[in-house]
């Protein structure tokens, strides 16, 4: 049940990585950039860094937290943030 | 002789195809839950491919490189960010939950879903009504698609609707054969086979016309206005409204919602979340390039004929281009089986068994599923020879017809204090408001309403915010019913 304060920073960040998939501060920019247009290559770069970022989430462990649940996968976030350890119950 | 070995390479993809499908009829039992979502034990590549494959259609493999070739690439930008990133986004907010949901309640449906936590059959029945509503004008896309390709590829020895009826019976044939465990392997296979093929066209092309660099030059000559982001058709507007509505509507596909059911473990549906982004991009990229890439090159591209075929066909030799068709129908295909495989779901489950036979067998349940099944495509089948319009105004009807959909479902999924009366109302009066436009458009008696406002904004858009706006204000003014429990969709703790 423990949600990271953290872990809200989730929610703003894929907010960003939607908005600026488009790639809104190139608008109206011609430029070619090896072959193709660069706004091309924003988000070429911009769907690779996404890809980074979602292994991100769902290695911390936010993925399970983000619904509430212990996050399975990684023992070390769980118990950090359990204070008291499982460790002790027999 | 080209035409035998055209014909040749799509007959037996269909071939291979139908093979699976039995293979896989074989390993399955027959229950309802077996036939529909594999006993959930779908894993990371299959479940991968299988939502892939489903989403590709001949709405982007026909439909995505028309535009990009008339409209320019940035059509590229538009399906990446929706596919690629918000539609991942919403997989793990929609997706997840109803994983869990469905996990511990065994659901089968949207419809199912929603009807268990709020105590209505009629928000059962409304949901699933809606969703086979827009599943029709989709199926129908599929056909028009795959008749047109065909005539294409053979140069009209093969009719329209020779094609499009060849294609409604294999359909047919293979839903009824295997269910969704061979639906699931044949995408694998299908999605596989065109990620390899539309890059194999993309280098072969591309090093016909002396690389990337000459490619694209050569486009900027013809057409200036395709290097800089934005202009014509793409407003921030319709960029935006055209995201979001295809995003939220894919969600709400059967056949895409009922995949977010068939994952074996959550770890699954974890890999595929974070692979999805990479795996849109490989696909997208030489794809609508090649659809750009046309504008610049001596191509004459007939009136509404396709733009990937007369460009194959002019820088590849006809085996391959015959085998890029075939993978555009493998794309349909798949496409098609899976949403008749979910509408029959949602027929017999949500509609059949509570408001007229609650006492059905299952094996009286899987048969009429069959025949729903073939009923339905044999009347998509009939529509798709009007051909009331392009692939994509056809797809993009159906995407913001389920689109209204979603914000009512995000808002059950988290809101413990949504009640029926808010989702009847929230789902109910923005269909018949967009129903209402789109049917304006084909009755000659009444005038036509607007489909976008203000340089490029659909109206859809608005719609949805409407469907939020009445599912909340009306679960406020209305108390929870008896028979709804909120408990249903709690997912933490144990």
């Amino acid at each position: 049940m423990v949600r990271e304060q953290r872990d809200f920073l989730w929610i703003p960040t894929f907010a960003v990585l939607v908005a600026f998939a488009v790639p809104w501060p190139l608008w109206g920019v011609d430029l070619i950039v090896a072959g193709l247009p660069v706004w091309i290559w924003w988000h070429i770069a911009w769907l690779g860094l996404c890809t980074l970022l979602f292994t991100r989430f769902v290695r911390s462990g936010a993925w399970e937290r983000g619904m509430g649940l212990h996050a399975s996968s990684s023992p070390a976030a769980e118990s950090a943030s359990e204070p008291f350890g499982r460790g002790d119950e027999p | 002789m080209t035409l035998g070995l055209s014909l040749g390479v799509v007959v037996g993809y269909l071939v291979i195809a139908l093979a699976v499908g039995l293979v896989a009829y074989r390993v399955s039992e027959t229950t309802a839950e077996d036939y529909y979502l594999a006993n959930r034990s779908i894993g990371t590549a299959v479940l991968l491919f299988t939502t892939f494959a489903t989403l590709l259609s001949a709405f982007t493999f026909f439909g995505g490189p028309n535009l990009a070739f008339a409209a320019g690439p940035e059509w590229l930008i538009v399906m990446g960010t929706l596919d690629g990133v918000l539609f991942a986004v919403l997989w793990y907010a929609i997706g997840y939950k109803q994983w869990l949901i469905g996990d511990r309640h065994g659901y089968v449906t949207l419809g199912e879903m929603l009807g268990d936590r709020f105590g209505s059959t009629g928000l059962r029945a409304l949901v699933a009504s809606v969703s086979l509503l827009w599943l029709f004008p989709y199926v129908m896309l599929q056909q028009m698609g795959a008749g047109e390709a065909l005539v294409g590829l053979t140069g009209g020895a093969v009719p329209y609707w020779g094609g499009a009826a060849l294609v409604t019976a294999f359909m047919i044939l293979y839903v009824v054969l295997a269910g969704m465990r061979g639906v699931a392997w044949t995408d694998t296979i299908q999605g596989l086979f065109m990620l390899s093929v539309v890059w194999i066209a993309a280098v072969w092309i591309v090093s016909a016309v002396g690389g990337v660099g000459a490619a694209t030059g050569a486009m900027l000559e013809a057409r200036p206005e395709f290097g800089s982001f934005g202009g014509g058709l793409y407003s921030p507007g319709f960029i935006v409204s055209t995201a979001i509505t295809i995003a939220f509507g894919v969600t709400m596909f059967p056949q895409i919602n009922q995949r977010f059911f068939v994952a074996d473990s959550g770890e699954t549906l974890k890999r595929s979340f974070a692979l999805w982004p990479v795996l849109v991009l490989l696909l997208f990229v030489p794809a609508f390039m090649i659809g750009a890439w046309a504008a610049g090159m001596p191509v004459d591209v007939p009136d509404g004929a396709n733009v990937l075929p007369v460009v194959l066909s002019e820088y590849t030799p006809a085996w391959f281009a015959a085998l890029v068709v075939a993978g555009a129908m493998a794309a349909m295909m798949s496409s098609s089986d899976s949403m008749l495989l979910s509408g029959s779901s949602y027929f017999t489950r949500d509609l059949y068994r509570p408001l007229i036979n609650a006492d059905a067998s299952e094996r009286r349940e899987a048969w009429l599923a069959r025949i729903g099944v073939a009923a339905f495509a044999l009347a998509a089948f009939v529509a798709s020879l009007f051909r009331p319009g392009t692939l994509i105004e056809v797809g993009d009807t159906a995407f913001s017809g389920f689109a209204l959909l979603a914000l009512p479902v995000i808002c059950a999924l988290y809101w413990p204090r949504t009640t029926r009366s808010g989702m009847i109302a929230g789902v109910l009066v923005p269909q018949v408001a967009y129903l209402a436009v789109v049917l304006s458009a084909v009755a000659s008696a009444v005038p036509t309403l607007p489909r976008t406002v203000a340089g490029g904004w659909d109206v859809a858009l608005g719609l949805m915010v409407l469907s939020a706006v009445l599912t909340v204000g009306v679960s406020l003014v209305t108390a929870p019913t008896a028979e709804s429990d909120a408990s249903r969709f709690a997912v933490a703790g144990d």
